[in-house]
């Protein structure tokens, strides 16, 4: 399959990339690192107008710490996110989801703004900047603005930016050292596309969970945090008990979808399980630590 | 609309070419049609089968997903280069010895892949060998021989 | 590792017979310098796009390629109509080998009604790809869309739709075997056990997928064409006799093949199509179907519904199997195979290893709006030994016998042959017993058992299992194709010659897909005239370069072509000998050729380099008397006599690990012992049966045509469509038993389809010994995750 015509442009500034987003809105689209992009292409799925071509803005990549945030420019390659030393010292969920997104190939190009601005359900970065508390930095013709992580995923590929806004960089708060983080999805071959994701954080203060941000992904048309499995286990030390009471109270967290890969009741089962075998390990990580 | 194509200019295996390309030209149609490369494969065009795999800027990247104008400046390896440069002709020699290969429509792609396993200079048990080859499609060999092949070259190249 | 269970007369020394060698073939690809069809370029050349259909069953009221033609860089725009205006006829895929068979006349593309999701309906031919593609988005149809048969199980009901009124209902074949007294057994049976079995409808994701590059030459008359096709000569009967075209005007090329698996010894009307308009349009025309119009427009298999039951005495003797088979098949039987071969296949092989007297078998099979189905790998074995491999397992665990045990009660002895099975199928040179032994012993079966109960009662549950099977390789022509009516020969050919300079030209029949059929064949020839095998240039896929012969399909390289190969070489020899004789004045029979040389036998002093013989044959032939007269060419062709096909056997064994919280499978290893024969190369006998294997397992856990109930293929992307991948497959254990074969003297048997045959039933055998606590079982493939939490009863 062939790509149907489109004009393209390599654009040299943000400045620029941004002027024909507010020109062009939803008849252009971002090309970045192209990994969700060309292949709707390719398979005439979708026929822009208009290219954007990000990939020299220098500016829009890198990773770097400032305070307790550390800042991932959107355009920032995927292999680049998990070898980053940063990364693996103090964002450890995004650390351990990386393996799972796509394949080598897919991940020395594809963004990590870009799998956000995509929201694709099954994708694991979307849910980790859920569960990580991150703010994602939009720009365009009418400036700046920030959308945290739970106000920014709204459904299937559906987000909070409009379509003359640009993803400029995540920020996202470090792991503290009483964090504890749990990455873990199921999938039918490694790099396909989930059907159950959990990324969960916790805050575990003396063996008892302050704090907990539970992100399911892969099951429903975007990641989403469970209010009703959080509250069963803050306030209390993770044991078999607990993580069973927030496996059940999943059922009123989720409706997950059904699909040629997976049934709605295979997904909350799955879900479950995850739950569980998520909520045992980091235990056992709060034990190590 | 009409076809809208633009100048780029690139180093394939290590030679400068120029070339007027339209914008919407893949960059492994460049390689085998414009430049008669013809060793990298389309299997898909939807980038999961890894036959389309190419060096661009020293990382393997699916050739199927990337525009030829995206690699204006860039340098880019093919099969051709690489087997030219003889990086990694102890991998190509195990591939022919162990039989690594049927078909051979899909080598390139999983040579290139190999290629940056390789490059890691680290050493793998079979698991990880396969997990690393993960993106690479091969309906002939069943897998077995070539995690064969990569194991004895990695253990070589890391004498042990 | 061989079992030379008969002297072997090719254990003398520089014998290639046994040997493994690298493939030359594999030095070129490893460079990428592989030469795929799609890697030709010619003057002038074009490039065709497809417009399919988006419907399953749609008449085209109206058609108007105007505003397409009009479109930069097309060259042509030609319709159904149009094409089947260029057709001698139409094409009929039945045979007369399946007595009753009925299908409706096909057109290479449809011309006033479309069948199936993706049938061609127009051709488009441009200067690029993306601009044929282009041009036929500006085509105009006006669908007017028919009810569709899309369900087997209803295909037959009076109230279903009927795809080709003229045939009167869906039936497209019927077939009944009923051998002994299969009533009275079953009634007279201490355990009766009874299953449904359901298949999932596959195709054969070749990575180089279909593709034909024609040219014409109107000043000659001759048409080339490049396609990547495992049966040259097939392609050339048939595209010659429906275009019109003498048969020795036209030339077709199988340059390296991407992969094929059957996929490709199949005729296609969109290849048709584009070798239709480079006649017309007097430029090459090169068609290479695309990922997504592969899945639509390749042939499907598998597709099968399956009752079935086995009759077993308390003692654990199989007295009986009864089978009911409900096949789907495609909107057109496939010409010229048919689409009913698979459940043929199944009626044929369902029980094969085993000596149980009663049998009856019954296959319907029926049209479907859905693409054709017809042969692909190992076709209807996965099917018949995971039906007839799920009993035998079941029946023995409901005796309490071990599953290795019964087979070993059960099987034909090693010494039983000749045989007939109690299908109808003459069996002989088989070797059940020695593979049990074999395949026990290498996987260490009872150290597995032993961790299967240790880890059970951790909670971690293992499963093994065991598949025997029968397979039926190089099929002879008394059985079908030719003697069914099929242009598709069932006899290979050599044709091999003494070069000047001392080598050997070998051109053979069969064809070369990657598995080493050039290879091999350069061995049985080396070794049969004694040459170093690199004197030996093999050729083959060329049919103005080759004798006339079927191609590779139905493992027949090595058995069919490999024997003529092996004839006409010693016939070369013997004239060599003959010739030598002469120059020597000495007794051929007193001489021998070892290395290239012509030596003595006694002392084994060399005499002659075979390169004198090629010069004074070929140049200072006066040295020779008058009434002498080189030829140094010899051609030898080879068939079955009597036998429809020449049985192998084998078993596999596989150890698995089932997460019954996830359903997910971890397939820990596999082991095949199987005996094809006389092993020529063991390492391509050893990944042919590697590669086998991994495809079987793709249908028995992943692999699955997804329709909707309007015959909309739901999953038709890579990314949809699961095939095996690196992370996911077991390293594979092979062992060759070497019985060689009767019929022929190099005594190989076919190899190619034995792992694709029984890895379905060892993995489904396999996870249902692992879910044996949990009185849960599976039967339905693929197996999915969700499958197995369903059984479980967690879901």
């Amino acid at each position: 399959m062939k790509a149907p015509k489109f004009s393209y442009v390599r654009a040299d500034s943000v400045e620029q990339a941004i002027q024909l987003l507010a020109l062009h809105g939803d008849e252009a689209r971002i090309l970045a690192g192209g990994q969700s992009l060309m292949p709707t292409l390719n398979m005439r799925l979708s026929q822009p107008r208009l290219l954007i071509d990000i990939n020299r803005l220098d500016v829009l990549a890198g990773i770097s710490l400032h305070g307790n945030r550390v800042r991932i420019g959107a355009l920032t390659r995927h292999a680049v996110v998990a070898s980053s030393p940063i990364i693996v010292e103090h964002l450890p969920l995004i650390a351990e989801a990386m393996p799972h997104v796509g394949h080598v190939a897919v991940r020395n190009r594809g963004t990590f703004g870009g799998s956000i601005a995509l929201a694709d359900p099954a994708a694991e970065m979307p849910a980790c900047i859920l569960a990580l508390d991150a703010t994602l930095v939009l720009q365009s013709t009418a400036g700046r603005r920030e959308v945290r992580a739970d106000d920014y995923f709204h459904g299937l590929y559906e987000t909070a930016q409009w379509p003359n806004e640009l993803l400029v960089e995540v920020l996202i708060p470090v792991q503290q050292s009483t964090s504890v983080s749990v990455f873990m999805e199921l999938a039918r071959r490694h790099g396909d596309f989930a059907i159950a994701g959990i990324a969960l954080q916790l805050v575990v203060e003396r063996d008892i969970v302050a704090d907990a941000r539970l992100v399911y992904f892969a099951s429903e048309d975007k990641p989403t945090l469970a209010h009703g499995a959080r509250a069963t286990i803050v306030g209390h030390r993770i044991d078999e008990m607990i993580a069973n009471a927030a496996a059940s109270a999943l059922e009123n967290d989720l409706s997950p979808m059904t699909n040629p890969q997976a049934s709605s009741k295979m997904r909350l089962h799955l879900q479950r399980v995850l739950t569980r075998r998520a909520l045992a390990l980091a235990a056992d990580r709060v034990r190590r630590a | 609309m009409s076809e809208e194509t633009l100048q780029i200019t690139l180093t394939v295996n290590g030679e400068q070419v120029t070339r007027m390309v339209p914008v919407r030209q893949h960059l492994v149609d460049f390689v085998r049609m414009d430049l008669g490369l013809t060793g990298s494969h389309l299997g898909c065009e939807h980038g999961v089968c890894g036959a389309c795999s190419l060096r661009v800027d020293g990382q393997v990247v699916r050739g199927c997903l990337m525009l030829a104008v995206q690699a204006h400046g860039a340098e880019v390896v093919t099969i051709e280069g690489l087997t030219d440069t003889g990086e990694i002709a102890d991998l190509q020699e195990a591939f022919v010895n162990r039989n690594a290969l049927q078909c051979g429509f899909c080598t390139p792609g999983m040579l290139m892949t190999c290629a940056e396993l390789l490059a890691q200079a680290k050493l793998m048990d079979r698991a990880e060998i396969r997990a690393f080859l993960s993106g690479n499609y091969c309906r002939c060999t069943g897998f077995h021989a070539i995690v064969d092949a990569v194991e004895t070259t990695l253990r070589k190249r890391l004498q042990t | 590792m061989l079992d030379k269970s008969l002297a072997s007369p090719f254990a003398k020394p520089n014998s290639y017979i046994g040997r493994t060698l690298s493939r030359a073939g594999a030095r070129r690809a490893v460079a990428g310098r592989g030469r795929y069809t799609d890697d030709i370029t010619l003057p002038r050349m074009l490039h065709a796009a497809f417009l399919r259909s988006p419907h399953a069953h749609a008449r085209i009221s109206a058609i108007d390629v105007v505003d397409a033609r009009r479109q930069p860089g097309v060259a042509m725009v030609m319709t159904g109509a149009e094409l089947a205006k260029l057709c001698t006829s139409p094409w009929v895929g039945t045979l007369t080998c399946f007595p009753g068979m009925k299908s409706a006349p096909q057109y290479p593309m449809a011309v006033d009604r479309a069948c199936w999701v993706g049938e061609p309906v127009a051709i488009v031919v441009a200067r690029t790809r993306a601009e044929a593609e282009d041009a036929a988005e500006h085509i105009h149809i006006e669908w007017e869309e028919l009810p569709a048969v899309t369900d087997k199980q209803t295909a037959l009901d009076p109230t279903s739709p009927v795809l080709h009124p003229e045939l009167g209902d869906n039936l497209a074949f019927r077939k009944t075997i009923d051998t002994g007294a299969v009533d009275d057994a079953f009634a007279a049976a201490d355990l009766v056990i009874e299953e449904t079995f359901d298949f999932g409808r596959h195709t054969a994701v070749s990575l180089e997928a279909r593709a034909l590059l024609a040219a014409y030459d109107k000043g000659t008359g001759k048409l080339t064409i490049h396609t990547s096709s495992q049966c040259p000569h097939m392609i050339q009967h048939v595209f010659a006799h429906t275009l019109g075209v003498p048969q020795h005007d036209v030339q077709i090329i199988a340059p390296d093949v991407g992969g094929s698996f059957g996929l490709k010894i199949h005729t296609y009307g969109d290849e048709l199509a584009t070798t239709a308009a480079a006649i017309q349009l007097g430029r090459p025309v090169k068609f290479i179907a695309d990922r997504l119009e592969s899945f639509v427009s390749d042939i499907h298999a598998r597709e099968n519904y399956v009752k079935a039951r086995i009759a077993v005495s308390k003692a654990g003797e199989i007295e009986a199997f009864d089978i009911d088979v409900l096949s789907g098949a495609g909107a057109y039987s496939q010409y010229p195979r048919t689409s009913v071969f698979e459940a043929n296949q199944i009626l044929n092989i369902t029980g094969g290893p085993y000596r149980h007297k009663h049998f009856r078998a019954r296959a319907t099979v029926v049209y479907l709006n859905k693409p054709p189905t017809s042969q692909y790998r190992a076709v209807g074995h996965p099917i018949g030994n995971s039906v007839g491999e799920h009993l035998v397992d079941q029946a023995a665990y409901a005796l309490g016998i071990d599953p290795i045990e019964i087979r070993r009660r059960n099987v034909f002895p090693d010494d039983a042959y000749p045989a007939v099975t109690a299908s109808g199928i003459r069996i002989k040179d088989l070797s059940h017993q020695r593979c049990i032994d074999a395949l026990v012993e290498r996987m260490d079966y009872a150290g597995l058992r032993d961790e299967q109960v240790r880890l059970r009662e951790k909670g971690i549950h293992r499963g093994i299992g065991i598949a025997a099977f029968i397979k039926g390789t190089a099929p002879g022509p008394s059985g079908y194709y030719g003697v069914g009516g099929a242009p598709i020969s069932l006899q290979d050919a050599c044709v091999i010659k003494l070069e000047p300079n001392g080598g050997i030209i070998c051109a053979v029949g069969v064809t070369e897909q990657g598995q080493g059929t050039d290879t091999i064949m350069g061995q049985i020839a080396a070794t049969a005239i004694g040459v170093p095998v690199e004197s030996v240039r093999v050729i083959s896929g060329d049919t103005d370069a080759t004798p006339f012969g079927g191609g590779t399909f139905g493992s027949r390289a090595a058995a069919i072509g490999g024997e003529a190969v092996y004839l006409a070489a010693r016939d070369l020899r013997q004239e060599v000998l003959d010739l030598a004789g002469v120059l020597l004045q000495a007794e051929p029979g007193a001489l021998d050729i070892v290395d290239g040389f012509i030596i003595n036998r006694a002392d084994g002093v060399k005499r002659l380099a075979l390169a004198e013989i090629g010069r004074i044959g070929h140049y200072q032939v006066g040295e020779l008397p008058g009434s002498v007269q080189p030829v140094l060419s010899h051609t030898r062709r080879f068939r079955l006599i009597d036998d429809l096909y020449i049985f192998t056997n084998g078993i596999h064994g596989a150890y698995v690990e089932v997460d019954t919280d996830t359903g997910f499978i971890r397939l820990l290893k596999h082991w095949v012992a199987e005996d094809c024969g006389r092993v020529i190369n063991p390492q391509l006998a050893d990944e042919q049966v590697r590669g086998g294997c991994v495809q079987g397992i793709g249908g028995a856990l992943y692999e699955h045509c997804l329709y909707d109930e309007g015959g909309q293929l739901q999953n038709g992307t890579m990314a949809d469509y699961l095939v095996p991948m690196a992370d996911e497959m077991p390293d594979i254990d092979v062992i060759h038993v070497e019985t060689p074969t009767s019929v022929s003297e190099l005594g190989a048997k076919g190899v190619g389809e034995s792992g694709t045959g029984a890895a379905p039933a060892v993995i489904m055998n396999a996870v249902n010994d692992a879910l044996r606590p949990f009185a849960a079982r599976v039967t339905a493939q693929p197996i999915t995750p969700e499958s197995i939490l369903v059984a479980l009863g967690k879901i």
